[in-house]
């Protein structure tokens, strides 16, 4: 197949309808590489202190510089203490080491750094759009699978792996192959005390894990466009645990009011000339997505998974079902048929990329207030940035959080992953924020039940999975 | 980068679905910054019989005699999802796994196979399960895209054109994409003017 061959199949005419996603595309096309590749030019890359000192040693090694530094920007998250008074220690045996290496790599590079102490130090998808790196009709990459939290902004955001990442930093571009499109589209509005985690999980409960594989997702409908940015991001998050490319929404007024202000955002005229251009990135009428699915909001019910895959989920008021696959339950420890709500727990986390934000925390807060945790369950809490912090604590949130009997912690991933440092209790049944609820992922031989922040207070208050929307005020 | 060309080799059945990269290679275990050391904790919470722990647990696959010599793995749906850590396939490749066939695989973890030397065969369940039931060796031949047994059953497979080049050659990438410096440089001098905001510094020169 020849490029020019590739290009007439794929190129728009203007006058063609277009998806939210082909304008993007498009947009980043450097040249067509035959065979089906196109050469994407990217826009914004992220780093985190994991795998980024091997992404740039690798580089170094290859005598390769970054072609533009300023654009490449780095955190200290997944592996960073988040006891407070933390250093560059850290509790993951040779965790020390993830954090010098990476910070003396991104200064020798000279990339941006977050370092551990800074005040902008978070989890990458928190930090990015906070100092509005992320921005509408950019393309963004991580070596991180949740970048695609970021396409809340109506950017194509998506995790790579570190060659990937290598190669985008030497060359500007990534060699890729354009996936298909789906839309899915919330109708209606969400009950009250119904978040968008139980958007996102019902759609992987009932299309599987693999559902959106070689799909660029675009979420729409009057559920969405309700959501806030920080919700909005929650829903975004997980399009990588549907095997999607990345999920992306259309930007709209919300997104261009969250943007104006922050430090890498463009400002005054320039950013009046960036709307104009973010205002074209919607959707055509007529434009058509290779699959399409539609799902009604005002009847999801909170929910929680029962198994170590999130499409092991089902709603609070439901059961493990009556025939599962055996691995899961097994590990799990639930019965075929048990009711999920009042399965004893005993730990609860609140953070990560997918909902530790401030409005998450301020809604778990709200839920707490006047209540305690249960007797014997561990709970705390991580704010998804420093800056996420600041603004609870101004709040008194961190008050709320303390007294009734959870920790607030520093940012970063904390134990939302388990990666040989601090963990719970071996055995223990976690019910937390996060989005990943895979055998082992938050330590040896524990439990993980994903859910909403607010089904992780009711459940930390009850001492076993419970509805938040059964929690008296 | 290894070329794969053709391999005949033994397959180890591992067909679960949605195989994480989080079992592959636990995060405790990537211990290093670098890309190496890892084929001890392929699949170590599977692998050995504690956390952590290096005495191997006789009922898993790659621990049996018959699979000790196991160059290629047969999965399930959604083979390599999760986490995007590239480390997942530098172990596999360390520990000497050339091609993994399975129904699907998660996308970053199929792109980090090919830019590893390692084949991602994406084949229907039920064939996957007949070559497991066969247990002899098995060929993947990528030039004629096509997976077969010593008794002549075969299937064939698809493959983007881009990462069977990649895999087939043995080609680094970036080298390929800087052939293409002329494009890049007049694609950045025309988009710097028209979206100005996503330029944050001065190129250099
Ligand atoms: S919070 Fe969890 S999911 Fe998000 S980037 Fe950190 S480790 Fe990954």
């Amino acid at each position: 197949m020849t490029g020019r061959r590739s290009r007439r199949k794929w190129r728009h005419r203007l006058s063609d309808p277009q998806t939210l996603f082909g304008k993007i595309w498009d947009r980043h096309v450097v040249a067509g590489l035959g065979g089906g590749a196109e050469l994407i030019a990217i826009d914004r890359i992220f780093l985190h202190e994991r795998t980024g000192a091997a992404a740039l040693n690798s580089l170094k090694a290859a005598g390769r510089p970054v072609a533009d530094p300023s654009r490449v920007f780095c955190v200290m998250d997944h592996i960073v203490d988040t006891r407070p008074g933390r250093g560059d220690q850290t509790l993951m045996p040779g965790g020390q080491a993830f954090i010098t290496e990476t910070r003396a790599a991104a200064i020798e590079a000279g990339i941006t750094l977050f370092d551990v102490t800074d005040p902008d130090q978070g989890i990458v998808h928190v930090v990015s759009p906070e100092l509005g790196i992320v921005l509408p009709g950019c393309t963004l990459i991580a070596p991180d699978s949740h970048t695609c939290t970021q396409g809340a902004f109506g950017a194509l955001a998506w995790g790579i792996g570190s060659s990937e990442a290598e190669h985008a930093m030497a060359t500007g571009t990534l060699r890729l192959t354009r996936p298909k499109t789906m839309r899915v589209t919330f109708t209606g509005i969400l009950a009250p005390g119904v978040t968008p985690k139980d958007m996102i999980l019902t759609l992987i409960a009932r299309h599987g894990a693999g559902g959106g594989k070689g799909y660029a997702i675009e979420f729409t409908g009057e559920a969405v466009t309700a959501l806030d940015m920080e919700g909005r991001m929650t829903l975004c998050n997980m399009a990588t645990e549907f095997a999607a490319m990345t999920g992306m929404i259309a930007p709209d007024a919300k997104t261009f009011d969250w943007i104006a202000g922050r430090r890498y955002a463009p400002k005054g005229t320039m950013l009046d000339r960036a709307i104009a251009e973010w205002r074209t990135l919607a959707t055509d009428e007529g434009a058509t997505f290779d699959a399409e699915i539609t799902i009604d909001a005002s009847a999801i019910e909170p929910m929680v998974s029962w198994g170590t895959s999130p499409e092991h989920s089902a709603g609070i008021s439901g059961q493990v079902p009556a025939d599962p696959p055996e691995r899961p339950v097994a590990y799990m420890g639930v019965e075929p048929g048990q009711k999920l709500a009042g399965i004893p727990i005993d730990a609860a986390f609140i953070g990560s990329c997918t909902n530790g934000r401030l409005s998450d925390l301020r809604r778990a807060a709200a839920l707490l207030k006047g209540h305690h945790v249960a007797d014997g369950v561990k709970a705390l809490v991580v704010p998804g940035s420093m800056a996420v912090r600041r603004a609870a604590e101004a709040e008194g949130l961190d008050k709320v959080f303390v007294e009734a009997g959870f920790e607030w912690r520093m940012s970063g991933c904390s134990m939302c992953f388990y990666a040989g440092g601090e963990s719970f209790p071996a055995g223990s049944r976690v019910v937390s924020s996060t989005n990943r609820n895979f055998e082992g992922r938050q330590g040896p031989g524990i439990r993980t039940h994903i859910a909403s922040p607010e089904t992780v207070v009711a459940s930390a208050i009850a001492g076993c999975i419970a509805d938040p929307r059964e929690i008296a005020a | 980068m290894t070329p794969f060309t053709k391999l005949t080799a033994i397959a180890a059945p591992l067909i679960r679905d949605n195989i994480d990269t989080d079992a592959i290679i636990p995060s405790r275990e990537m211990k290093s910054t670098g890309k190496t050391g890892l084929a001890e904790g392929l699949f170590s919470a599977w692998r050995y019989l504690t956390p952590g722990g290096r005495d191997p647990n006789p009922e898993f696959i790659l621990n049996q005699p018959a699979f000790a010599e196991a160059q290629m793995i047969l999965g399930g749906t959604n083979f390599g999802c999760g986490s995007s850590r590239e480390h997942a396939v530098w172990a596999l490749a360390e520990y000497g796994i050339r091609a993994v066939i399975a129904p699907g695989f998660a996308p970053i973890f199929a792109g980090n196979c090919t830019r590893n030397g390692i084949v991602p065969v994406v084949l229907p369940a039920e064939a996957v399960a007949e070559i497991a039931a066969d247990g002899g060796p098995v060929t993947v031949d990528l030039e004629q895209q096509r997976v077969s047994l010593g008794d002549g059953r075969h299937w064939s497979f698809d493959i983007g054109a881009e990462a069977r080049a990649m895999l087939l050659e043995g080609l680094d990438a970036i080298d390929l994409t800087f052939k293409r410096r002329a494009e890049i440089t007049a694609f950045q001098a025309a988009d710097r003017k028209a979206r100005p905001w996503i330029y944050l510094g001065e190129l250099p020169a």
